[in-house]
């Protein structure tokens, strides 16, 4: 792929990443996955 | 003094597995980071169960969202992956991942090295959609709940850094052991011992996180750029290259890690990495 059009993609890209990002963190979903993350998580440890 | 890209990709490699898990300390007493860092995702596979792990695992917040009674889809989780893939590309497996870092140390004990049955990499894109994004989202309780189905089933990382150290510091756990853990464990033996006979097997085989990097690869601007009027097609690139790949034929290939080797072993300097190609 050519640098150019390579470098056009990548930026629509991030831009598309900055979006949902961002979307996700305005609709609460840092709460669930913070609240996921400091308790112990008894499916990844193999106890379902 | 001149530092080598391998000694300089270790130093990041250590330097990114010691920040994602600092709490080094709370392992004898099991208890979990409970700070603000968790609320960030890792670039790498890191169990977020893990005692010492600073960051929320980005495979696990994805499912934990898509799993939630609210959403289908983990929007941040998956926007902050593919932001750092369309920038890096799979040079995060590379450089930053705790697990991949972990591979590598498992990939110098001494035993009979094997490359990998090729068709065996797809395997990773069938976790992702089916365990990463399907079932968590589809197959839900009552309450409209979703397990986090390749933590539950599948992730050995989540049974070697959260799993072992708990049941270790946690008695009252072990009681609950079963059918699970015992699949788990045996998953876990599987990787250690592919590990260490072929260099990243659960990079090459199983990361649903690698392919989303992978597919990134394609389009990333860090990257890896060939000189093909210099290239001599002596073939030493592909001989060193720890993902089993030709950097030549394929330098954006879904397995490259970005990792180098390939342009230390180029005695014309036909190959070089980084977000633009050097002179």
């Amino acid at each position: 792929m050519e640098a150019k059009k390579r470098t056009i993609i990548a930026i629509v890209l991030l831009a598309f990443s900055a979006g949902i990002m961002t979307a996700g963190i305005m609709r609460g979903e840092l709460f669930i996955v913070f609240t996921k993350a400091v308790h112990i998580c008894l499916e990844c440890i193999g106890l379902g | 003094m001149k530092i080598s890209q391998d000694i300089r990709r270790k130093l990041i490699q250590i330097a990114a597995f010691g920040f994602s898990n600092s709490y080094i300390g709370n392992i004898p007493g099991g208890r979990l980071y409970k700070g603000n860092w968790k609320n960030f995702c890792n670039p790498g596979i890191n169990c977020y169960s893990c005692p010492a792990a600073r960051l929320a695992c980005p495979i696990g917040a994805m499912q934990a969202v898509g799993g939630s009674a609210k959403f289908s889809m983990g929007f941040y989780a998956l926007g902050f992956v593919l932001a750092l893939g369309v920038v890096f590309g799979r040079a995060v497996c590379g450089f930053i991942c705790p697990f991949g870092f972990l591979q590598e140390l498992l990939h110098k004990v001494p035993s009979p090295k094997k490359l990998i049955y090729k068709p065996l990499t797809y395997i990773k894109y069938l976790l992702l959609v089916v365990f990463v994004i399907l079932l968590p989202a589809l197959v839900t309780d009552n309450f409209g709940l979703g397990a986090p189905a390749f933590c539950e089933y599948i992730c050995p990382a989540g049974t070697l850094e959260g799993g072992i150290p708990m049941l270790l510091t946690h008695p009252e756990l072990r009681g609950q052991l079963g059918g699970l853990f015992i699949l788990k464990a045996a998953i876990l033996a599987v990787t250690v011992a592919g590990c260490i006979v072929c260099c990243r097997f659960f990079c090459k085989v199983m990361c649903p996180l690698g392919a989303i990097y992978g597919l990134l690869n394609k389009v990333s601007l860090y990257r890896v750029h060939i000189d093909r009027e210099g290239c001599v097609s002596c073939g030493k690139c592909s001989d060193m290259c720890p993902m089993d790949i030709d950097p030549v034929a394929e330098p954006d290939s879904a397995e490259c890690i970005r990792c180098g080797k390939c342009m230390a072993a180029c005695h014309v300097k036909a190959i070089s990495v980084g977000f633009s190609k050097k002179q």
